[in-house]
């Protein structure tokens, strides 16, 4: 196995070769791409920088909670910042991120196809993202938006008169990029495979990736219909969804949810791919129970789309409807319990790497298993009752979304910056930054469980009736510098290691895959230089030679837990 | 794909293979695929006008057979013959698509374009009889109309009928516009024997996507126009 890998990987490295990065360096060269990777950079560009503004709206917000009485900022200016964080964060931000950036640059070489199957649609569906982008961001620039990211009417569609028109077709654009972003996955997935590469010897990226595309496609266009119809009443006076028009607002809950419960998951599934593939490389073995982890991502995809009411508990559905949904709700935690057992079973007995790409991923385990769990009490109808509605629900969502989702999307792109950009980053900053991730966010979003379960409400901007919740605020809010300072750092020396960072061999991990034994680091334009043929198993890893290329790496002894292999 | 197989191109160098495609069969079989999964995502954007045309309907049985009496049930039933019609163009012209009869398979696709127009012309006139009778669901709605004051029914759930039956039509209507402009690019590019479109696949896809176009007024059609009493 290791003579093969050496065979593979040894030429390119050597040879000047043209990669998709220096092929052509016109600005025209980039925005008219078609280049599946060049798209993914073009994407990473873009959910950073809307990464940067909605971080700041935080910001804000964590600055404004440190004191009980409210005082930096009126009530209206502090419900646009929440809806402004909320806004960018969905359906800019996490929704595109994995998929876009690291999905769109590893589909097609995990597949062993040249391209997506549609290469202009995608493109199309970066522009769709950029315009919906430049909307919502000229809705906040014209006044901002205050009927939070969830957009409830009456209160979205009659009574605000905020900038809610402008971003609401913002949105809608970029969730025609997501449903394109999403044919396109199906139909290469589909159709693009590789000779040999069989659904079961696909890697898990591509199953959670394809798990991801189906829940674009099904649940996108319900929510773009919700939206439309919200424009069409506060344009005309359509009476859809407002009581006083002859309409139903829960109506507009349950549409809203079937979607936004979904979306949950095209968040969090990506992750689940990218941890997939890092816990296996880290640790030097076959993924335990492939198929279960592969059937899961299907699983929590399906199942994800009958829960939506639980969400609802509070409003007027039924209580009949509020016991399937929480028993539906439960469902869903076994999927994903299977993923979290599957991962640890794969480190069990495995030699562990402590790389950054590994501390991401077992941050990710850590966190996802809280915010998952924490997840049940809220799905359980009567502990909801005292919960929803309060910031015990906003650390739930954060230690899913930022500790599950942003930890991954982080840990990914460790992992594949390599392949990416041809360079090295430093490993120490990395580590660094992911332990100080880890911790302030630990920092910032525990304390919110505790002050949540007090009864701290969310989205106020004052507690002057309990001043005592200030420590927790206070602690929240000094975790948030330390998570923004773990953000920045990578902003800093990923992009260092462009400029000066070493030069990357193919495959620096000794990692398995397509894209780490096939092809150059960064990849060739067409991505291969040769078509491959899959012959193996995925996750082939073969602990004793990959040992040995730890040893030429590191310079050290692998960790070793569990007994020997 | 195997019913395809049949119809492949004799010569399959003539039509253009995309650098991402091993070959000709897999460009077809992806564009197909691709299709379907497109169609898959319109079908879920129209389900929640379905859905809550039969929530309000279920609630309101009598109320909208009363706001039904105000659409016009012979011009919806003209439309309907049109778009089966041009249904049936769009076919035959897939038909002469994969036989190569080029001059044929345009003048389907024209009778096909022109059915289209023929369709939004007629929605026009229904259109402007609903604004001239301020039954637009905007702050000049009014129910009962003027003259019409025997009809009866709730002026709320008058509202949310038309508002439903104008944002299922023209979504619909809106549908048939981007139809009609793939139809006239799929025409300009085979007068112009553009080498990507030299086998019967394109002309396929667009025709998937006309009929879903007409499926959702089939369904549309009874469901708004013809509610029995």
């Amino acid at each position: 196995m290791s003579a093969t890998t050496v065979i593979e990987q040894s030429p390119p490295t050597e040879r000047p070769e043209k990669n998709y990065l220096n092929a052509d360096h016109t600005l025209r060269s980039w925005i008219w791409t078609v280049d599946h990777k060049r798209i993914a950079v073009l994407y990473l560009i873009s959910v950073t920088f809307m990464f940067f503004l909605g971080s700041i709206a935080a910001a804000v917000v964590r600055f404004e909670l440190t004191s009980p009485w409210g005082q930096m900022l009126t009530s209206e200016t502090y419900n646009k910042m929440f809806t402004a964080h909320g806004v960018i964060m969905v359906f800019f931000f996490i929704i595109p991120a994995i998929p876009a950036v690291l999905g769109n640059f590893l589909l097609p070489i995990m597949l062993g196809a040249r391209d997506l199957a549609f290469p202009r649609i995608n493109l199309l569906s970066w522009y769709l993202y950029v315009a919906g982008a430049a909307l919502v961001l000229a809705s906040l620039a014209l006044g901002g938006i205050d009927a939070g990211w969830t957009f409830y009417t009456p209160l979205s569609s009659l009574y605000s008169n905020t900038q809610i028109t402008l971003a609401l077709v913002g949105i809608f654009l970029a969730g025609f990029s997501s449903i394109l972003t999403g044919v396109n996955f199906i139909a290469t997935t589909h159709k693009m495979r590789a000779p040999g590469l069989t659904w079961f010897k696909m890697p898990l990226f591509v199953w959670a990736h394809y798990a991801t595309a189906i829940i674009m496609i099904l649940g996108t266009p319900v929510v773009a219909m919700t939206l439309v119809l919200v424009i069409f009443e506060r344009a005309f006076k359509f009476g859809i969804f407002s009581p006083e028009l002859g309409g139903d607002p829960v109506l507009f809950q349950h549409l809203f949810w079937f979607y936004s419960h979904p979306a949950v998951y095209i968040m969090i599934l990506p992750g689940m791919g990218v941890i997939s593939e890092l816990i296996s490389c880290f640790s030097r073995r076959r993924v335990f129970g492939y198929e279960f982890v592969a059937f899961s991502s299907i699983a929590i995809a399906v199942i994800g789309f009958v829960v939506w009411g639980h969400h609802m508990f509070l409003s007027s559905q039924s209580v009949l409807q509020g016991i399937l949904f929480s028993l539906l709700t439960f469902l869903v935690a076994i999927p994903s319990a299977i993923k979290i057992f599957n991962w640890t079973m794969t480190m069990y007995k495995g030699s562990v790497w402590f790389s950054t790409p590994m501390i991401y991923a077992l941050g990710f385990m850590g966190l996802f298993v809280i915010g998952g769990l924490t997840g049940l009490h809220l799905g359980s109808l009567a502990t909801d009752v005292h919960l929803t509605g309060t910031y015990f629900i906003v650390a739930h969502f954060h230690f899913v979304m930022v500790g599950g989702a942003i930890m991954a999307f982080l840990g990914g792109l460790h992992f594949w910056w390599p392949k990416m950009f041809g360079k090295m980053y430093s490993e120490f900053w990395g580590r660094l930054s992911a332990m100080v991730i880890f911790l302030g966010f630990n920092f910032t979003f525990f304390p919110q469980f505790m002050v949540g379960y007090l009864g701290m409400p969310r989205r106020y901007h004052f507690y002057y009736f309990a001043p005592e919740w200030q420590i927790y605020h206070i602690l929240s809010s000094a975790g948030a510098t330390i998570l923004g300072i773990g953000f920045l750092m990578p902003a800093f020396y990923l992009t260092a290691s462009l400029i000066k960072g070493p030069k990357a061999s193919s495959n620096p991990w000794g990692a398995k895959g397509l894209e780490w034994e096939q092809t150059t680091s960064p990849p060739p334009t067409e991505n291969f230089h040769h078509k491959p043929i899959v012959m193996d198993d995925p996750y082939d890893y073969d602990a004793i030679a990959d040992n040995d290329d730890f040893r030429a790496h590191w310079g050290k002894e692998p960790v070793k837990y569990g007994g020997d292999n | 794909m195997a019913a395809h197989a049949t119809t492949h191109p004799t010569n399959p160098d003539e039509s253009e293979v995309y650098f991402q495609y091993e070959d000709i069969d897999q460009q077809q079989e992806t564009y197909i695929v691709g299709m379907w999964t497109f169609i898959v995502q319109e079908i879920m954007f129209f389900g929640p006008l379905f859905l809550i045309y039969t929530l309000f309907r279920w609630k309101f049985q009598g109320g909208f057979y009363t706001y039904s009496q105000k659409l016009d049930y012979v011009l919806g039933g003209v439309n309907t013959m049109v778009l089966l019609f041009s249904s049936f163009t769009m076919a035959l012209a897939v038909h002469y698509a994969q036989k190569k009869q080029t001059k044929e398979q345009l003048r389907c696709l024209g009778i096909t374009l022109a059915c289209g127009f023929g369709f939004l012309i007629i929605k026009a006139f229904e259109y402007a009889d609903k604004f001239t009778h301020s039954l637009f669901p905007n702050n000049s709605f009014i129910w009962p109309p003027h003259g019409y004051e025997y009809l009866g029914g709730n002026p709320e759930h008058a509202r949310l009928f038309f508002s439903l039956y104008f944002a299922t039509t023209g979504l619909h209507g809106l549908h048939v516009v981007v139809g009609m402009i793939c139809i006239a690019s799929l025409m300009i590019l085979t007068v112009r024997k553009a080498p990507t479109i030299t086998d019967y696949v394109p002309t396929e896809i667009v025709g998937l996507y006309w009929h879903f176009v007409d499926l959702v007024w089939i369904f549309l059609y009874p469901l708004y126009y013809l509610i029995p009493k």
